[in-house]
């Protein structure tokens, strides 16, 4: 048998019900391939036999006293076999619903799946749950493998309903099986060579499926990232070491260190024994060192500047959950993206998934081994990309007390990459100090200033309040200015749409303006929506002392009875995309300055205590 | 990437990431030519400098080339070496087979070891092609404050996401060789010309495939007397590579039995 130093082994996971017959399946393949230990199956059959127990394939595999005495395989082992001038490297995966953590541990390496059905049952909870598992962790390739042929009597029609069933699934998931395999493990029918027992399937055998799998590559034609695993300090130099997860890199070009937002030229690539190293690429584990002094730490993501990763304290995510104890909204986790590792909050729990019929629920809580989508907020920027857009850099796991307990991939639908919004572009810009003081402004105008940030779902009622309270403020002798958010849409910001990277920038000026209004010695009132919490800090910060967060507060159903623009209407046809509320979130305000009940208050009674209000805080 | 360069590129990410998570580490030197393949990645991973001790578990019952290489390559290789004694074969499990228990008596000393200097983190060249119970092993696989294994009760482990954190009192075993084969094994140090000891080649129609303690290893029939030969010997056979290893062998559970109460 020959053996390539060079030709990748294909690894493929085995999963399925309990029950449905995978480790008969392995010891036949095994057996089939003539990949046993010389004397296995004869030793195998001796001790059935003075065990007084008939011999089964499954025997084979079962190397742990305690699996045989419960009879269930308990966790992923790796088995390698070679057939044709190729490795295979079957990841068994147990099918005890207890186990999905296993089968997690087995199928993140594979680059393609067997999937095992009993001829009998047919699809069941855990053929559907690892199938959407799989699929989640982006396993595309999929052989089905239908066993126990001999015991429906090799019934073509059963066979055919099954693969209607079968295809119907994985159409749904935008998955395409290469084969769907009648096959009897016991008697050896569509292992390696088609089965005079169905002469009716013209298919493929297990064997020819599995040689039609590919095995995966390394990414080196994404863009260039590499997480920064940790740094080495001698005598002379640092070394930066890490995996390159994609993308390749050359002496001498620019690299970027995400989210510290830092620029460096690479100067070298370390090796030992020391060589004249000019590039690397996706796979190969790293030192580097660089030209400027920068400082840098393990969890630093570097890309090429002109391909950054997106920088976000706030994803979407979906993700499986592996621990006894429920993940619910509120909880807090250590969130680990490639090798950073943040405290975060789990701040909803978006959904669960029923994987038989891929029907999403309502719910507040993730039990263990279910799927769902939650909303993840990261208690600091951290880098990374969409899932799709690059599978290593775009998942994550969740610990809790330390341990692992799940694992998801990272969407970014409905929120803004913050790149643009924390690189500050210009360079040698200095402040020029002001002659005239902030006391000196407030003193003559006879109170102080500030901003009067409102935030609220649209139809909450924070133009109206707005508008009404700077008629009152005005006439009670307060220098008081509204700044609207559609308003501010006709001129300054009328080149933003309403994207989540635009809401970020409408945002961003609106604040800015604010402060700068404020500086003046004016009280500012603004009417925003402002959906995201970390514009609303981003404003606090900025702005300073005189910020106050007012929640202008209504229930989305109010709001939707009220729609004085009609946008709510125009959200539910779909002609306006990305409304927050209905496709876009919004983000509850936690510790708001005060909240005003619109709908619990009329407006004379809002204008009264946002007036007593501001007059206490502001009033010199 | 050629298949050697893909595993020695997973082993050193692994060896990097057990320095990075994990106080006080140590790597176990066994003398043979897995622990001598991960001298040399560790060699790689560092930049010459292996920033861990090498510890020896020394049953004291080991082939005299074994400890003459030992001295050798320790000073050669510059290497921070941390002997331990193990303790007599009587503090060992009653009811385990003779050979098991013999072999009992390194995982004794690793407790002691482990006592001793408090390690965190333990760097082991096993691999799962060796053995069934291996094959079942994470490559940051957690210990209970005696070293016990619950193979039951492994967490999960993907995304290159380790379980880093062992409870008070406990450890981490940290597998860097886990996914090579004794394949890979002689290919890598044929490759990168790594030294090992001359009992692994063939001499009057024997050779050492796996060495342990002198008195519970046996060599096997073979003539493979350089790299070249024992890759190709390696291709036909279909005998195991632990065979010559008596304690594997002598009940249907005495290895696993071994591993649970903290062998390697």
């Amino acid at each position: 048998m020959s053996f390539s130093q060079n030709l990748l082994p294909l690894h493929f996971v085995l999963i399925g019900h309990v029950d449905h017959g995978k480790s008969s399946l392995i010891g036949r393949l095994l057996h089939d391939v003539d990949a046993l230990p010389h004397g296995k199956k004869t030793a195998m059959e001796e001790m059935c036999k003075r065990r007084g127990v008939a011999f089964q394939w499954a025997f084979l595999m079962d190397a742990l006293q305690a699996e045989r005495d419960q009879g269930v395989t308990i966790d992923s082992a790796w088995i390698r076999f070679n057939s044709h001038d190729r490795e295979y490297i079957l990841i068994d995966a147990p099918g005890h619903e207890r186990f999905v953590r296993n089968m997690i541990t087995g199928a993140e390496r594979a680059d393609a799946a067997l999937l095992a059905i009993d001829a009998q049952e047919g699809l069941q909870e855990q053929s559907f749950r690892h199938g959407f598992l799989l699929h989640l962790m982006g396993v595309r390739q999929l052989g089905v493998v239908v066993n126990k042929m001999d015991l429906v009597g090799y019934d073509n029609a059963r066979f055919d309903a099954l693969v209607k069933e079968i295809r119907n699934y994985f159409e749904r998931l935008d998955v395409e099986p290469v084969a769907i395999i009648p096959v009897s493990a016991v008697e050896g029918d569509n292992i390696i060579r088609c089965s005079s027992n169905m002469p009716w399937y013209k298919g493929a055998s297990v064997l020819e499926a599995l040689q039609s799998f590919q095995a995966r590559g390394e990414a080196i034609d994404l863009p260039l990232r590499l997480p920064i695993q940790d740094v080495y300090r001698n005598d002379t130099q640092r070394i930066l070491v890490g995996r390159i997860e994609s993308g390749q890199m050359r002496i001498g070009e620019e690299l970027l260190f995400s989210p510290s937002n830092q620029a460096a030229t690479l100067a070298s690539i370390e090796s030992y024994p020391a060589e004249n190293i000019r590039q690397a690429q996706a796979g190969q584990c790293v030192g580097i060192t660089l030209k400027e002094k920068i400082f840098i730490e393990r969890g630093e993501l570097v890309s090429h500047p002109q391909n950054p990763p997106m920088e976000s304290d706030v994803f979407r995510a979906r993700i499986f959950w592996l621990a006894q104890a429920p993940l619910c909204a509120g909880d807090i986790c250590e969130l680990r993206v490639a090798n950073s590792r943040i405290t975060a909050d789990i701040e909803n729990i978006e959904w669960v998934v029923d994987p038989a019929s891929l029907q999403r629920s309502k719910a507040d809580r993730l039990q263990a081994n279910e799927i769902g989508e939650i909303i993840v907020r990261a208690r600091a920027i951290l880098s990374f990309d969409p899932f799709d857009a690059n599978a290593n850099t775009g998942r994550f796991v969740l610990a809790r007390d330390k341990q692992i307990q799940g694992g998801g991939t990272i969407s970014m639908q409905g929120y803004a990459d913050r790149r643009a919004s924390l690189t500050r572009r210009a360079t040698n810009i200095t402040r020029e100090p002001h002659h005239v003081n902030i006391d000196e402004r407030a003193k003559r105008i006879g109170h102080k200033s500030g901003v009067l940030w409102f935030t609220g779902l649209s139809g909450a009622g924070k133009s109206t309040l707005a508008l009404t309270l700077e008629r009152r403020l005005f006439e009670k002798g307060f220098q008081a200015f509204v700044l609207d958010g559609d308003n501010l849409r006709y001129g300054l910001n009328a080149d933003l749409g309403f994207s989540p990277e635009d809401r970020v920038e409408n945002i961003r000026r609106a604040f800015e303006v604010a402060g700068l209004f404020s500086r003046a010695g004016m009280l500012v009132i603004t009417a925003f929506i402002s959906p995201y919490a970390s514009d609303r800090a981003r404003a606090r910060e900025v702005i300073g002392g005189g910020f106050r967060e007012i929640h202008i507060h209504a229930d989305i159903e109010i709001c939707k009875q009220r729609d004085p623009k009609g946008l709510y209407e125009k959200a539910r046809t779909g002609e306006i995309e990305e409304f927050t509320g209905i496709s876009a979130p919004y983000e509850i305000p936690k510790n708001p300055d005060l909240t005003i009940d619109t709908a619990a208050n009329n407006i004379e009674e809002c204008i009264e205590k946002l007036f007593s209000y501001i007059d206490a805080e502001f009033r010199l | 990437m050629n298949r050697l360069d893909r595993l020695e590129s997973q082993s050193i990410y692994i060896l990097r990431e057990a320095v990075a998570t994990i106080d006080n580490v140590a790597m176990l030197w066994s003398l043979g030519k897995d622990s001598n393949t991960m001298i040399r990645i560790a060699q790689k991973a560092f930049f010459g400098r292996i920033p861990f001790p090498l510890l020896h578990v020394d049953t004291g019952k080991k082939f005299p080339e074994m400890y003459a290489f030992r001295e050798e390559y320790a000073e050669k290789w510059n290497i921070n070496l941390l002997r331990q004694e193990c303790p007599d074969i009587s503090e060992t499990d009653e009811d385990l087979p003779p050979a098991a228990r013999s072999a009992a008596r390194k995982s004794l000393g690793l407790k002691a070891a482990l006592a001793t200097h408090g390690f965190r983190g333990l760097i082991v060249g096993i691999r799962r092609d060796e053995e069934a119970t291996r094959a079942k092993e994470r490559v940051f696989s957690p210990r209970g404050s005696f070293g016990e294994w619950q193979p039951r009760e492994q967490p999960p482990e993907f995304w290159n996401q380790y379980a880093t954190d062992p409870p008070p009192g406990a450890h981490i075993r940290v597998h860097p060789l886990l996914h090579w084969t004794e394949r890979d094994i002689w290919a890598y140090i044929q490759r990168e010309d790594i030294p090992v000891v001359a009992l692994y080649f063939a001499r009057g129609g024997k050779r050492y495939r796996s060495l342990g303690d002198m008195d519970i290893t046996r060599p096997i029939d073979s003539a493979a007397a350089t790299i070249e030969e024992i890759l190709e010997e390696l291709a036909q056979t279909r005998q195991a590579e632990r065979a010559g290893r008596l304690m594997d062998h002598e009940s249907e559970d005495a290895f696993e039995r071994l591993r649970v109460d903290g062998y390697m």
